[in-house]
């Protein structure tokens, strides 16, 4: 194990997959030269040469075509946009002809494909730029979603993103890239998508969390515990396809739950939960299950405004409160 | 803009109200949703909540006074507003003549904006619960009002599999709603003492599923014959609006007494009185006889499924029967668990109106105060209702020999419209036959 950041984890997941198989490349804008705008592909260019790390024109729609293509004909490609932000304009390529090309070719082609990048609110980058997209790319069946929230996680995650066979979108946290951890140095480490993980057990209620909400949901577990409340804190790790049974599991024991995301409550990953547990475990809930979700506005660009905007500890510890009738 | 507050209607009988308690003074801040003052109503005492934001401007009742239904009793409005029209307005009198005295008083609660309405309330929480959760004193929040009990899955399931009676149980959650930890509160109050537990203890088992019925008894409604009808009009035309018949029959209660004596000294936690020995037999003969578990509603009789026994119980504001749900279903052990605890609230004036209402047969026992035999007023629209009296040693007559024994005497009072004379004697004949042998209860 070595402790570093999630930025060197992801870069230590590229590095090992782009050694182990020549079929994996990367291109994205900035990804070579420039090292990558957050160094999430520092050195790479160095190691691996400008036939597999390429950087690319301002097109995202172009190249996350090309990526398209490339993967049709037997390559692994990794596709990097600046931020999952500019991969509203690839979107066409991304529904409908990723996530769609296994089905429409009755099988024929496969489309092995990462698209990756940060997503979510960074620091005053306002509107255009601090949204949390999960919940449109997890829409289309065809694609998987996955949203690390720990340095080690990144790396298993990506890994295993990559080896992946269908189109995965990665959505790495910017707020997150400094956060350190312990991270496997065994180059055979990856964990699996859809198997979501219990970052912290309780008895108590549940707290289904991704992403920047994981650390803020143990930190608001971590305080609620001083009050004598036991609370779980579950992630999912992949959204799609999504370990639901870990979370009703969870929800059995507990019978109280907060769902805890950065993005906006409406038609939301959060929504989508909900209506499951309320399906499969109505029986067990002893409150209506509760989300904390970003604002429903654009993200302000105004410091103060934004963090009111941004789900935070507070928020997390009375939504427990609420659904535990304290 | 101020609003009046005026008084809510609060129980289904309600036609004026005490205020017992203001809960906030003249210039405090009240908002939708806070209690405002508790009040006395013809049954139970009941927080009023203030359904308008603002300061308590004005009142206009003193604790301790009464107002008909919609009357003003209050005023709430912004710190600096000019109230003196709403003064001179509605200064103790209400809006409307006095509502009427039975049915849907509509004037008044079109007009009364401290109505206890569900909707308000509800919209209320809406509104709150998308502020970022902001601690709320649930517990503040006064029962629903229309007869529906609240409880979450998992407290209801819960109550289900320990066979905890949710019926009579007051919830902490919003709205009165039972959530796991008043399941769990009252799965640990009695573990001991339970019914549940002496049952299995002293071998009384009675199957579960049977335990389950708590809300009011189904029924099925059948046409009146024309000789009932005719009976029915010409029995009120002559007696009064129910027409009271009363049917008296000596009980020999020794085997009864001896019962009762040796179930209590099972364990020193069963407090057996011989009045939940009446209401359990009371309750066996009704379902041997449903003409009498029947009630008269103008066009048709309606028979019940299950005995839902009413208990008068004396308080000191009078006279208030609470009601045992399906004691037909249920263990002598679970009535007489079930019993005291609805005395009790009901002494605290505690009650929640479904609990005093919807019998289908009513019991009223004076044997404690000596009487020997009485007459009981039906409480309609029940068929029928028995006044028990004391249980004293006198001489019979057996086997040609005179004995001393136990014995009781009741009187049945019976709704002439629903049961007749050899209807009643049927019924008080079984009565007695299982009373004299009460082993037969636990064959049932």
């Amino acid at each position: 194990m070595a402790v570093m950041t999630m930025r060197d984890a992801l870069n230590l997941a590229l590095r090992e997959e782009l050694a182990r198989d020549g079929n994996v490349f990367l291109m994205g804008e900035e990804v070579a030269e420039y090292q990558g705008a957050y160094k999430v592909t520092r050195g790479l260019l160095e190691t691996f040469g400008p036939k597999r790390v390429i950087d690319t024109p301002i097109t995202e729609l172009g190249f996350a075509g090309l990526g398209v293509g490339a993967a049709m004909v037997g390559l692994r490609p990794i596709v990097e946009f600046m931020t999952l932000n500019f991969s509203i304009l690839a979107t066409d390529q991304i529904i409908n002809s990723a996530a769609k090309m296994l089905y429409m070719s009755g099988g024929q082609f496969k489309i092995p494909i990462v698209f990756r990048g940060p997503g979510g609110s960074a620091y005053q980058v306002s509107s255009q730029h601090s949204q949390a997209l999960e919940s449109w790319y997890a829409y289309f069946p065809g694609l998987k979603v996955v949203m690390p929230s720990t340095p080690a996680d990144a790396k298993g995650l990506l890994k295993s993103a990559i080896r992946d066979d269908d189109p995965v979108i990665f959505i790495e946290q910017e707020r997150m890239y400094n956060m350190k951890g312990e991270v496997p140095e065994d180059e055979n480490f990856t964990i699996p998508l859809g198997v979501a993980e219990i970052k912290r057990a309780g008895t108590d209620a549940t707290i289904v969390a991704r992403s920047l909400m994981v650390p803020v949901a143990l930190k608001a577990a971590e305080e609620l515990a001083r009050d004598g409340l036991s609370c779980e804190v579950i992630d999912p790790r992949t959204i799609r396809p999504l370990d639901i049974n870990a979370i009703v599991e969870s929800v059995k024991k507990t019978n109280r739950v907060v769902i805890a995301e950065e993005s906006h409550p409406f038609a939301g990953v959060g929504a989508e939960i909900s209506a499951e547990i309320n399906e499969r475990a109505f029986d067990y809930l002893d409150a209506p299950v509760k989300r904390v979700s970003g604002a429903d506005v654009p993200m302000p660009y105004a410091k103060n405004l934004e963090r009111m905007a941004i789900p935070d500890v507070e928020q997390v510890i009375a939504a427990v409160r609420e659904v535990s009738y304290l | 803009m101020a609003t009046q507050v005026v008084m809510p209607k609060l129980s289904p009988t309600m036609e004026e109200g005490q205020l017992s308690r203001w809960l906030k003074k003249e210039g405090d801040k009240v908002s939708m949703g806070e209690p405002l003052a508790e009040i006395d109503t013809d049954k139970a005492t009941m927080e009023m909540q203030a359904l308008a934001d603002g300061v308590l401007r004005k009142i206009l009742i003193n604790e301790g006074e009464s107002a008909p239904l919609g009357q003003p009793i209050a005023i709430i409005g912004e710190p600096d507003e000019d109230i003196s029209a709403l003064l001179t307005a509605g200064n103790g009198k209400p809006p409307q003549a006095s509502p009427a005295p039975s049915g849907p008083s509509g004037k008044a609660a079109e007009t009364a904006p401290a109505e206890l309405s569900r909707e308000a309330s509800d919209s209320n929480k809406t509104s709150e619960t998308s502020v970022p959760a902001k601690q709320r004193d649930v517990a503040q929040q006064p029962p629903r009002d229309d007869g529906r009990q609240l409880i979450s899955p998992i407290a209801a399931r819960m109550a289900a599999d320990a066979g905890v009676n949710l019926k009579s149980m007051q919830g902490s959650g919003p709205g009165g709603r039972i959530v796991k930890r008043d399941v769990e509160a009252a799965m640990a109050e009695k573990p001991a003492s339970s019914t549940a537990a002496l049952r299995l203890r002293v071998g009384l088992t009675q199957p579960t599923e049977k335990s389950a019925v708590y809300g009011p008894s189904g029924y099925r409604d059948e046409p009146l014959s024309e000789m009932r009808r005719t009976i029915a009009r010409r029995l009120v035309t002559s007696l009064g609006p129910v027409p009271h018949f009363f049917l008296t029959s000596e009980i020999d209660m020794d085997r009864a007494a001896d019962m009762r004596r040796a179930i209590n000294e099972l364990s020193p936690d069963i407090k057996l009185s011989i009045n939940d020995i009446v209401i359990k037999v009371a309750a066996a003969a009704l379902i041997q006889h449903p003409q009498v578990n029947a009630s008269f509603q103008d066009k048709t009789i309606r028979y019940y499924e299950h005995a839902d026994i009413g208990v008068a119980v004396a308080t000191e504001n009078g006279l208030i029967t609470p009601v045992v749900r399906a004691a037909d279903t249920k263990s002598l052990l679970e009535i007489t668990g079930e019993v005291r605890e609805l005395a009790e609230r009901a002494r605290a004036r505690k009650l929640k109106p479904e609990e005093y209402t919807g019998a289908t047969f009513s019991i009223s026992n004076l044997g404690m105060f000596g009487i020997d035999e009485f007459t009981a007023v039906i409480n309609p629209p029940e068929g029928a209702i028995l006044a028990v009296g004391a249980m004293t040693p006198s001489p019979v007559v057996k086997e040609n020999q005179i004995v001393i024994r136990e014995t009781m005497r009741v009187t049945m009072s019976c709704d002439h419209r629903v049961v007749d004379g050899a209807i009643g004697a049927q019924f008080l004949r079984t009565f007695k036959q299982i009373m004299e042998n009460p082993l037969y209860v636990f064959l049932g």
